[in-house]
């Protein structure tokens, strides 16, 4: 019995015009909103640019964006039936799409 | 903005797992200057922060063990293919890296003062110390990163993605790199080279890793001229968690209850198991890990697994307050996933876990390429055929440490020397591309996990691997005619580019080396050749000729 979430994207890189984007991802009850960001680029869109690392166990804590509203971890937050707005962390700066620069500023290479 | 950066160091680790960071920390304080790179943040990507539990010492607190008991277990569980010399360096020195960590504030467990050790399988007594609750692999990384914040002769740079070893002659002289955040390529020049970059298990659709975990170094060593060795060797985890789904935590969590409950492995039909497959479990958690992915994949082949192609894993023996002590907090966000473990199982089923094969290496942690060093999973030789449950973390620790030695002693005699021009070509070959819209690297890099899934998973056939080989071969092929340009900041297709090019070299390695090796032995099981066979007790290594693969039989050190 496969749902559908509907994700609304805000995409683009610094210096362009923020667009929004509207995906259709099926999902299972229990999939989290990371497994339809990964859903996103492997059918549909592979330059859609997000950062995870472990990918399940929210333990890298590198996956952080704003969902609806609110801070929170990709990897945790659940599919659900209807509209979910991603977006990424608007207080971080914006690398692109749903990447911010969240390393601590010494162990970055600089721009 | 310029497009290029050109850094210089005494000592480049490439990788910021355990190993990593230590091989940066031990460089640092023989005095040189460092540079640690990682493809992720650094100390939360890669297999270090992902561990459970279990780290194996011998710590001889009493008499009650020693390094030798644990080197016997060790080269026990690899079935005759360890390097006796590396396993013993990875028994004798774990002690003196779990007191230094201790000394550090890991906080291993302890109860009256002295630490708490777990029993593991294969061990022949409790031996493996721990961080509760399930919070060894984030202790141990927190840990590490506290001390390179001491220490300024490290640079840290996150988000760059090394591409190729660049040499001068046969030399290994730094590296070239993507800067992930800018699009920007970077350029390197190091006098030694550190490569702890961690294994191979995300090139299989069901694994425990981290995305990192793609056999980068292992191709990039293979590049650079270096050896690889047991790359057959991929270490399934029998009970990953299957279903129901799951958020927020590991697939290896189980293990832990297992340790400290036992905990019933019971088929679809609700019946143990294990018993059938030359092993016991009886509620006790003793089966070996090769035997009991044997037998988990047997059973469902026969018709007799669980709804979702696993086995049961049940602790509704167990009471509340026992599963609250062994889980501690885990149960709550268990019971935030609607998981009750004294109302219902769980399914399980083997997950690519870990890889006993990697770069060949001496007891220096040299490789046979000058200046090219090699720390913790990216290693080979240490495990055989087979890791002793406890060794990984050790391995990180104690190879970190020397391979960190090593590369200063190296770099106390020579500057880095390689200017600008050296990496030139690099640089330029990354900025060069032209991307088909129609080739999606994610969707290829799902469709290779598969492959190898299926036909270089735990079991094997001539078949398989030979139809398995022409369609990684096919795939490299056609990889040239897709190449995105550097440029864009952020650029997730021409990471999974990247990633695809080194996964499909090393998922031949795994695949070439599966397809020689005519016997079953610890990890590696052919369907067409079951059994242990005495003439097959040597070591297999890979190099690359003019671009082609090799794989020849080489004795198994002493």
């Amino acid at each position: 019995m496969s749902s559908k979430a509907t994700l609304v994207l805000r995409r683009g890189a610094p210096g362009e015009a923020p667009r929004e984007e509207r995906w259709q991802v099926p999902f299972e009850p229990g999939q989290s909103v990371l497994d339809g960001l990964r859903w996103i680029r492997a059918q549909h869109d592979a330059t859609l640019a997000i950062r995870y690392s472990c990918t399940n166990a929210n333990t890298c804590k590198e996956c952080m964006v704003r969902i609806d509203g609110r801070t929170a971890y990709a990897c945790t937050a659940r599919l659900r039936e209807g509209e979910m707005r991603i977006e990424p962390l608007p207080n971080k700066a914006l690398v692109r799409d749903l990447v911010t620069e969240i390393a601590p500023p010494h162990e970055r290479l600089g721009s | 903005m310029t497009q290029h950066e050109h850094l210089q160091t005494d000592v480049l680790v490439i990788g910021s797992g355990g190993a990593g960071m230590y091989a940066a920390i031990e460089a640092a304080r023989n005095g040189r200057s460092v540079i640690l790179v990682d493809r992720s943040l650094v100390g939360r990507g890669g297999a270090t922060v992902m561990a459970q539990m279990t780290v194996a010492v011998a710590l001889e607190e009493g008499g009650l063990d020693h390094p030798e008991h644990h080197l016997a277990d060790t080269l026990a569980a690899g079935r005759g293919l360890c390097d006796a010399t590396i396993a013993r360096l990875l028994c004798e020195e774990g002690p003196a890296r779990i007191r230094e960590m201790d000394a550090w504030g890991v906080g291993w467990a302890r109860e009256n003062g002295a630490y708490k050790r777990a029993f593991a399988p294969g061990h022949d007594r409790p031996r493996c110390v721990y961080v509760d609750f399930l919070n060894t692999g984030p202790a141990v990384s927190k840990t590490l990163r506290a001390q390179l914040n001491r220490i300024p002769e490290i640079r840290r740079v996150g988000d760059l993605r090394v591409t190729a070893l660049v040499l001068e002659g046969s030399e290994c002289v730094g590296a070239s790199a993507l800067h992930l955040a800018s699009g920007r390529t970077v350029s390197i020049s190091a006098a030694a080279t550190v490569l702890a970059t961690g294994g191979l298990t995300r090139l299989y659709r069901r694994n425990s890793a981290s995305a990192n975990m793609i056999g980068d170094g292992y191709a990039l060593a293979l590049d650079a001229g270096a050896e690889l060795v047991d790359m057959e060797f991929v270490q399934f985890f029998p009970i990953g968690h299957l279903a129901p789904r799951l958020v927020g935590m590991d697939p290896i969590m189980w293990d832990p209850f297992r340790y400290k409950l036992g905990g019933r492995l019971l088929n679809g039909r609700g019946e143990e198991f294990i018993h059938r497959y030359g092993a016991r479990d009886e509620g006790r958690y003793v089966v070996t890990r090769d035997v009991a992915t044997y037998a988990i994949v047997k059973e469902v082949a026969a018709g007799r697994g669980s709804p979702h192609g696993g086995a049961w894993l049940s602790f509704e023996h167990c009471s509340e307050a026992e599963l609250r002590a062994a889980g501690g907090p885990v149960i709550d966000r268990l019971a935030a996933n609607g998981i009750d473990l004294t109302r219902q199982a769980v399914e399980v089923a083997p997950i690519a876990h870990y890889h006993m094969g990697g770069v060949r290496v001496d007891a220096a942690m040299a490789t046979r390429v000058p200046g090219l060093y090699a720390a913790g999973e990216a290693v080979g030789g240490a495990n055989g055929a087979n890791r002793l449950s406890g060794n990984a973390i050790t391995e990180a620790l104690v190879f970190g440490r020397v391979a960190g030695a090593s590369a200063a002693v190296r770099a106390a005699r020579r500057r880095a020397r390689a200017g600008l021009g050296a990496f030139r070509a690099h640089a330029e070959a990354l900025r060069d591309g032209r991307a088909r819209p129609e080739f999606n690297p994610a969707a290829t890099i799902e469709a290779l996990q598969s492959l190898m899934q299926e036909d270089v998973g735990p079991f094997r056939t001539r078949a398989g691997l030979e139809r398995a080989l022409g369609r990684l071969r096919a795939l490299a092929a056609e990889l040239p005619a897709a190449r995105p340009a550097a440029g864009r900041p952020y650029d997730c297709a021409l990471v999974d580019w990247l990633d695809l090019g080194a996964m499909a070299r090393v998922g031949e390695c795994v695949a070439a080396a599966a397809l020689a090796r005519c016997e079953s032995r610890g990890a590696h099981q052919r369907e067409d050749f079951p059994g242990m066979d005495p003439q097959w007790a040597f070591n297999q290594t890979l190099e690359l000729e003019d671009g082609a693969l090799r794989v020849r039989g080489a004795p198994v050190p002493a």
